[in-house]
C-alpha cells in the first residue's frame, strides 16, 4: 500500500487507484449522453437515405452518380483541392525554411501573417474578393488587368478559388509544418548536405522533404479537407463545387442530398484519420 | 568619417547576403498574402466609406441599425450561447475520459467531429429533427410544436462540432492538473467542490476562457450551416452579408455588405485579442 504512493494517509491514497476500477455514476452518465448526441444524428441520417416506402433500400446512393452534375462538381473540388496543396506548400515551405536559417528576425512576421486569416471571417474575406472581382474591371478596363481578372473567375476552373483557399488554408499548413520543423534539427541536415557538396535543390527535395514527410502529409490532407467542404467562398462568388452542389440537389431530391452528406463526411473522415495517424506514427 | 564606415563594412555585406536570401525565399508567400489577402481588406475598408461614389458613414450607421443591428446581436447572442455551453459541456466529458480507457478513442473522434461543419452538418441534422426527420417522426415531436429551425436548434446543430473542440483544447489542460495538487487538498480536509472552486478551476481558467474564445469565434463566422439550415429565419450577420452581396439590397445601399463585414472583423479581432494573452498565461502553469 505505502510503495504506490508517498501520501501519509492510507485511506485517501487509496482512492486514487479505486477511482480507475469503479467508474462512477456521472462519468457514465456522461458518456451515454455525448454517445447519445453524436451517434443519434448519424444513425438517424443513415436511416433517412434507406427508408423507403418499399422498406429498406440502398437506392439514393445509387442515385448519387448518376445525378446531374455530380461527377463535374466532385472533380472540380478535387482538381481544386490539388491545385491549392500544390501552391500553398510551395510558398509556405521555402518561407519557413527561409525564418529558420537566414532571417529570424521575420520569423513573428511570418507567424502573424499566417495567422490572420484565422481571425478573419471567411465571409467577410469573401465580401472583399467580390468586391475587388466587381469593380477591377471598371478601373482597369483599358489595361492588361482587366484580361487577368476575368481569366481568374473562368467557371470551368475558378483560378480565383484557388488564390482564396490558400489563404484560408495557410494557419493549418503553417502549423503543420512547424510542427515538423521543430521535430528535426533544420540548420545541421543543410549545412551537413551543403558541406557534402549538395546544391540546393538536391538539399530540398533529397533531404528536408523526405524528413518532413509525414507534417507535408499532415498539411496536405488538412488543406484537402477543408477545399472538400468550403462553402461560403465559393458560394458566394457564384462556382459551384461540391459543397454548394449539395445544396443546389437538395432542393429537389432530399435523400439524394443527405446520401451525398454522408458520403462526403466519410471522405473528409478518412482523410482526417489519416492525419492523426500520420500524426501518431511521428511523436 | 573613414574609420567607423571601415569597420562596420566588414559584418555588414555578410549579414545583408544572409537576410537578403532570406527575403527571396520568403517574398513569395509575403507578396500572396498582401496582394491576395491584403488587397480585399484594403478594399473592404475603403468600399465601407463609400456610398454612390462619395466618403460617407451612412454605411457604417446603416449597418448598426433596424434588421442589421438585430442580425449582429443575434449572431453575438448565439456564438456566446454556444460557447459557453458548450465550453462546459466539452470540459464534463473531457474529464469523464481523461483518466479512462475511452481516452484515445475519443481523442480521436473529437479531432474528427471538430472538422465536421457546414453543409453536410446542417443536412445530417434536418434528417435527424427537422421536419420529416427521423426522429422527429419517431417520437411525434411535431405534434409537440418541436421545430430545428429556430436559435435553439442552430445552438444545438453548432455543439455538434463545439463540444469536440472544447475536448481537444482542454484536454491538455487536464492532463496538467497534477494528481499531487488534489492529494494534497483532500489530505488538508478539502471537500472535492472545494478542490474544484479553489484548485481545479482556477488553474484551468485561462483554457477554459481559451476554449470559449475559440468556441466564440467558429460559430460567430459559421455560415454554410446556417444557410442550410434556417435560411433566413434567424436573424444571422452573415446570412445578412450573404444576402446583401447577391444583391438583395436597395440600390447604391451594396456597400451596406462591407460595413457588415467591417463590424464582423472588428468584434472577432476584440475576441482574439483576448485570447492570445490568456494562452501564453495558460502555458505558464501547464508545462
Amino acid at each position: 500500500m505505502a510503495a504506490l504512493t508517498p501520501a501519509p494517509i492510507a485511506g485517501n491514497a487509496s482512492s486514487a487507484p479505486g477511482r480507475k476500477e469503479r467508474p462512477r455514476a456521472w462519468r457514465v452518465v456522461v458518456l451515454a449522453l455525448a454517445a447519445v448526441y453524436f451517434l443519434v444524428p448519424m444513425a438517424a441520417s443513415f436511416w433517412f437515405t434507406v427508408d423507403d416506402p418499399q422498406g429498406f433500400s440502398l437506392d439514393a446512393y445509387g442515385q448519387i452518380f448518376s445525378a446531374p452534375g455530380f461527377a463535374s462538381s466532385l472533380l472540380l473540388s478535387l482538381a481544386l483541392a490539388v491545385a491549392t496543396i500544390a501552391v500553398v506548400l510551395l510558398l509556405a515551405l521555402p518561407a519557413m525554411l527561409a525564418v529558420r536559417l537566414g532571417a529570424p528576425r521575420l520569423r513573428p512576421v511570418l507567424e502573424v501573417v499566417c495567422t490572420l486569416p484565422l481571425v478573419v471571417p471567411p465571409i467577410t474575406f469573401v465580401a472583399g474578393i467580390g468586391t475587388v472581382l466587381r469593380f477591377g474591371p471598371e478601373y482597369l478596363a483599358t489595361t492588361p488587368f482587366y484580361q487577368t481578372i476575368i481569366a481568374l473567375q473562368n467557371p470551368d476552373f475558378p483560378v480565383v478559388l484557388v488564390l482564396a483557399y490558400v489563404v484560408l488554408a495557410l494557419p493549418y499548413v503553417y502549423r503543420s509544418l512547424d510542427a515538423g520543423l521543430r521535430a528535426i534539427d533544420v540548420r545541421t541536415l543543410v549545412e551537413a548536405a551543403r558541406n557534402c557538396g549538395a546544391s540546393w535543390p538536391h538539399v530540398m527535395f533529397r533531404v528536408i522533404v523526405p524528413n518532413l514527410r509525414s507534417a507535408l502529409a499532415g498539411a496536405s490532407f488538412l488543406t484537402l479537407a477543408l477545399v472538400l467542404g468550403e462553402f461560403t467562398v465559393a458560394r458566394l462568388l457564384s462556382f459551384q463545387p461540391f459543397p454548394v452542389w449539395i445544396v443546389y440537389i437538395s432542393g429537389s431530391q432530399a435523400q439524394v442530398s443527405v446520401a451525398v452528406s454522408l458520403f462526403s463526411l466519410l471522405l473528409t473522415w478518412l482523410v482526417l484519420l489519416a492525419v492523426s495517424l500520420a500524426g501518431r506514427n511521428r511523436s | 568619417m573613414s574609420r567607423p564606415v571601415s569597420t562596420a563594412s566588414v559584418p555588414v555585406p555578410g549579414r545583408n547576403r544572409k537576410s537578403s536570401r532570406g527575403w527571396i525565399a520568403t517574398a513569395p508567400l509575403l507578396a500572396f498574402v498582401a496582394v491576395v489577402f491584403g488587397a480585399p481588406l484594403v478594399v473592404l475598408l475603403g468600399g465601407t466609406f463609400v456610398r454612390q461614389g462619395r466618403f460617407t458613414g451612412e454605411n457604417l450607421a446603416e449597418s448598426l441599425q433596424g434588421a442589421y443591428l438585430t442580425a449582429l446581436i443575434g449572431s453575438v447572442k448565439l456564438s456566446a450561447t454556444v460557447a459557453v455551453l458548450g465550453t462546459v459541456l466539452g470540459v464534463f466529458l473531457a474529464q469523464a475520459v481523461v483518466a479512462s480507457r475511452l481516452r484515445q478513442a475519443v481523442l480521436t473522434a473529437s479531432g474528427v467531429l471538430a472538422n465536421f461543419g457546414g453543409v453536410p452538418l446542417a443536412f445530417a441534422w434536418i434528417a435527424t429533427l427537422g421536419n420529416s426527420g427521423v426522429v422527429t417522426r419517431a417520437l411525434g415531436l411535431g405534434e409537440h410544436g418541436w421545430s430545428l429551425y429556430n436559435f435553439w436548434g442552430l445552438t444545438l446543430v453548432y455543439l455538434y462540432f463545439s463540444v469536440p473542440l472544447t475536448v481537444l483544447v482542454v484536454t491538455p489542460a487536464l492532463d496538467g492538473l497534477r494528481p499531487q495538487w488534489r492529494e494534497a487538498a483532500l489530505n488538508n480536509g478539502a471537500s472535492a467542490w472545494q478542490y474544484w472552486r479553489y484548485v481545479g478551476v482556477p488553474v484551468l481558467a485561462p483554457s477554459l476562457l481559451g476554449a470559449v474564445v475559440l468556441l466564440f469565434g467558429s460559430a460567430f463566422a459559421a455560415y454554410a450551416t446556417a444557410a442550410a439550415m434556417v435560411g433566413t429565419t434567424v436573424p444571422l450577420v452573415t446570412l445578412q452579408i450573404a444576402n446583401a452581396l447577391t444583391g438583395n439590397v436597395l440600390i447604391g445601399h451594396e456597400n451596406v455588405a462591407l460595413a457588415l463585414s467591417l463590424d464582423m472583423i472588428v468584434v472577432a479581432g476584440l475576441v482574439m485579442a483576448v485570447y492570445l494573452p490568456l494562452q501564453r498565461r495558460s502555458a505558464r502553469w501547464l508545462r
